[in-house]
């Protein structure tokens, strides 16, 4: 019987087996960051330990910087102390750390990829939820806690029971205006906030074949929001073609040998999954949320669901949901006045989101009194950014381009929505309080948020559109 | 790690489904570098108005004085979203040793697992049962028989865990003491893997 994506690299990674218990999974690179990192820090310290493999680890500050002024002193207390903690544990255990100043920093899970460090068929772990987003380039990548962080700086190992696999097939041409982003949203309307729990999910078919690396990346970044210990996608010459040449990739020789083995990376025709999905990708139409679980998404033509309407999974949750959003039963969400626009975050921060995002606004202004925080994902996207004149366009669209990091995404620093206030969102969560307290998000594509930042409320943007 | 062998206690009931890590901790209390002190802010935005401590919320379960004990209990899907290893030290810095849902968020049970905090997974039909006890109704875990108990009614349900995770909470041990034990397995792999 042929073997799945996820199986030809889990079992090469497999350093032991422990009876009646998990693997004992050797992982090839481990990103860290100041939030989820220095309590690991200490645990080495107190057993007077150093990082064992530290050129495995890379180090960035990026859930609790400021995104504006970072040439400054961080003026909040907690989150300098934070910040420098990383810059020392980082120093005394010898691992790079691409901090505040430094060219490459950035949102942890764009700079792994825009660096050529993520590659096909490595495992890859990070302190984060969203380190799914790697497995974009065939990689077994996932997010652990603290303990674990622990654990890969002592040893490079976690323990790990292996998942449950599920494929999920998008075959079709997607219709104007619908994004990654929208793909993503839809398939966790269609299977809840937990339909995946103690999977992981392969997606295939020509709907994904089609895409960019970076638009992959929106889709494995947000597996985890329906419960996937992770995402990924089996890598082609889409994939091979975003490496080659990146700062960290292989070269020469080594090149064409890695080539040939991520070419062996895909699930083979007779493998099996224990679970199989198919989406059409024309059912999808630009995507919107309306509650406060990344599951309760709607076409944005469509009303917000009832109670005899919606899905099982959330039919005791909609009440509460709607209450805290604001937001009534069968209404439409299309109209829904907003406040705040967020783009950014590792959903959809990189340089295709915000030329996406460039191209649509050009020529047109903000609705008054809408804020509108474009937060790229990295230094490298700002400087893009910059060169490629997006910069000017968002100004002139009365759009605020700051500085890199999480920002608005969780609200850690100081970018948060107020109590009360809609805002539209291209990140990941529209939990409760998860962009500040009593903040309440609306997730959406980049696009979809430029077109409610220029009407003021939510729109589909098809119809803005030529 | 604190070992785990039984835990008999009342229980704190939360009938909510998909109780996200943000609710359990929210980000803006994720400064602190250290584990400790985070059970004050436990579901501080469902505990407090305008985060004010001064102004407790009269309607959710941990102001109301008739629920106590180590043992939570929460509708399915229990700490979905961010892999923030906070919430399983706010569980536990709030006194809360074990949790019952009839299902977990995978990185959840992981975090909670390294911890000490025992996640007790039950039939949906066995967490009704619990849910509709009284305030002072007591749950009985016996973690080595893998059973849990409503001691009122003698109803009891098996839990699965797997043999190395059980050994584990019963002696106490970490993972990481256990991977530092084969560092040179460890290192052997490293010379022979083939990618």
């Amino acid at each position: 019987m042929g073997k799945t994506l996820f199986e030809k690299i889990w079992e090469k990674h497999i350093v032991k087996q422990v009876d009646g218990g998990p693997s004992v999974l050797y992982i090839d690179k481990h990103f860290i960051h100041e939030v989820t990192s220095p309590q690991a820090f200490t645990g080495l310290n107190k057993r007077g330990i150093k990082v064992f493999r530290p050129t495995q680890t890379v180090a960035t500050a990026d859930h609790n910087v400021p995104t504006l002024n970072q040439h400054l002193p961080i003026k909040e207390e907690l989150s300098r102390l934070q910040v420098e903690a990383l810059i020392k544990n980082c120093a005394e255990h010898g691992v790079e750390l691409y901090g505040l100043g430094h060219p490459f920093q950035g949102i942890v899970h764009v700079i792994g990829p825009e660096l050529g460090i993520t590659q096909p068929g490595m495992t890859i772990v990070c302190g984060d939820s969203h380190t799914s987003t790697h497995g974009a380039f065939g990689a077994i990548a996932f997010g652990i806690g603290t303990s674990e962080v622990e654990m890969v700086l002592a040893t490079q190992c976690v323990m790990q029971s292996k998942p449950k696999l599920m494929r999920i097939n998008i075959e079709g041409e997607l219709n104007k205006a619908v994004v990654s982003k929208d793909i993503i949203l839809y398939i966790i309307s269609k299977i809840s906030a937990s339909g995946a729990t103690g999977h992981f999910v392969e997606y295939s078919g020509s709907a994904i074949r089609s895409l960019s690396m970076e638009a992959r990346m929106t889709i494995c970044n947000m597996s985890i929001e329906m419960g996937a210990r992770g995402g990924m996608i089996a890598p082609d010459e889409t994939t091979f073609n975003y490496i080659k040449g990146k700062m960290f990739a292989p070269q020469g020789a080594e090149w064409e040998q890695k080539l040939n083995y991520w070419k062996t990376l895909y699930s083979d025709g007779d493998a099996l999954f224990d679970k199989e999905l198919f989406i059409d990708a024309a059912e999808i139409e630009p995507m919107i949320t309306y509650g406060t679980n990344p599951g309760m998404g709607i076409g944005v033509t469509q009303k917000i669901p009832t109670v005899e309407t919606i899905n099982e999974n959330d039919k005791s949750g909609l009440q509460k949901s709607l209450t805290y959003m604001g937001l009534q039963e069968g209404a439409p969400i299309k109209g829904q006045k907003i406040d705040y626009v967020f783009i950014g975050s590792c959903t959809n921060s990189r340089i295709e989101d915000l030329r996406m995002v460039a191209s649509f606004v050009k020529g047109k202004k903000k609705a008054n009194g809408v804020e509108v925080w474009i937060v790229p994902g990295s230094k490298q996207v700002e400087k893009q950014a910059v060169e490629e004149g997006i910069d000017k366009i968002l100004a002139d669209a009365g759009f605020q381009l700051r500085q890199p990091g999480c920002s608005a995404c969780l609200g850690m620093n100081e970018d948060k929505i107020p109590a009360g206030k809609y805002c539209i969102s291209t990140s990941n969560r529209n939990f409760e309080g998860r962009q500040g307290a009593g903040a309440r998000t609306l997730l959406a594509s980049p696009l979809t948020a430029a077109a409610a930042a220029i009407t003021g409320v939510v729109t589909d943007v098809r119809e803005l559109l030529n | 790690m604190r070992a785990i062998k039984n835990i008999k206690s009342c229980f704190v009931p939360l009938p909510i489904e998909n109780v996200d890590t943000d609710q359990i901790i929210p980000a803006r209390f994720l400064k602190a570098t250290t584990k400790d002190g985070f059970g004050k802010n436990l579901f501080r935005d469902w505990r407090y108005e305008n985060n004010d401590e001064s102004k407790p919320k009269k309607g959710f379960v941990l102001n109301n004085p008739a629920y106590k004990g180590s043992i939570l209990v929460a509708e399915k899907n229990f700490g979905c979203g961010s892999s923030r290893e906070h919430a399983a030290w706010a569980i536990l810095d709030y006194g809360f040793h074990a949790v019952v849902s009839s299902f977990f968020a995978d990185i959840f049970k992981n975090n909670a697992l390294n911890n000490g905090v025992l996640p007790v997974q039950v039939s949906e039909g066995f967490l009704q049962k619990i849910f509709a006890q009284e305030a002072d109704a007591e749950l009985a875990i016996d973690l080595e028989k893998q059973k849990i108990t409503i001691c009122n009614t003698g109803e009891e349900e098996a839990f699965e865990i797997n043999a190395y995770k059980k050994t584990c909470l019963l002696n106490g041990y970490d993972d990481i003491d256990f991977l530092l034990s084969i560092k040179e397995d460890i290192e052997k792999f490293e010379l022979v893997k083939t990618y």
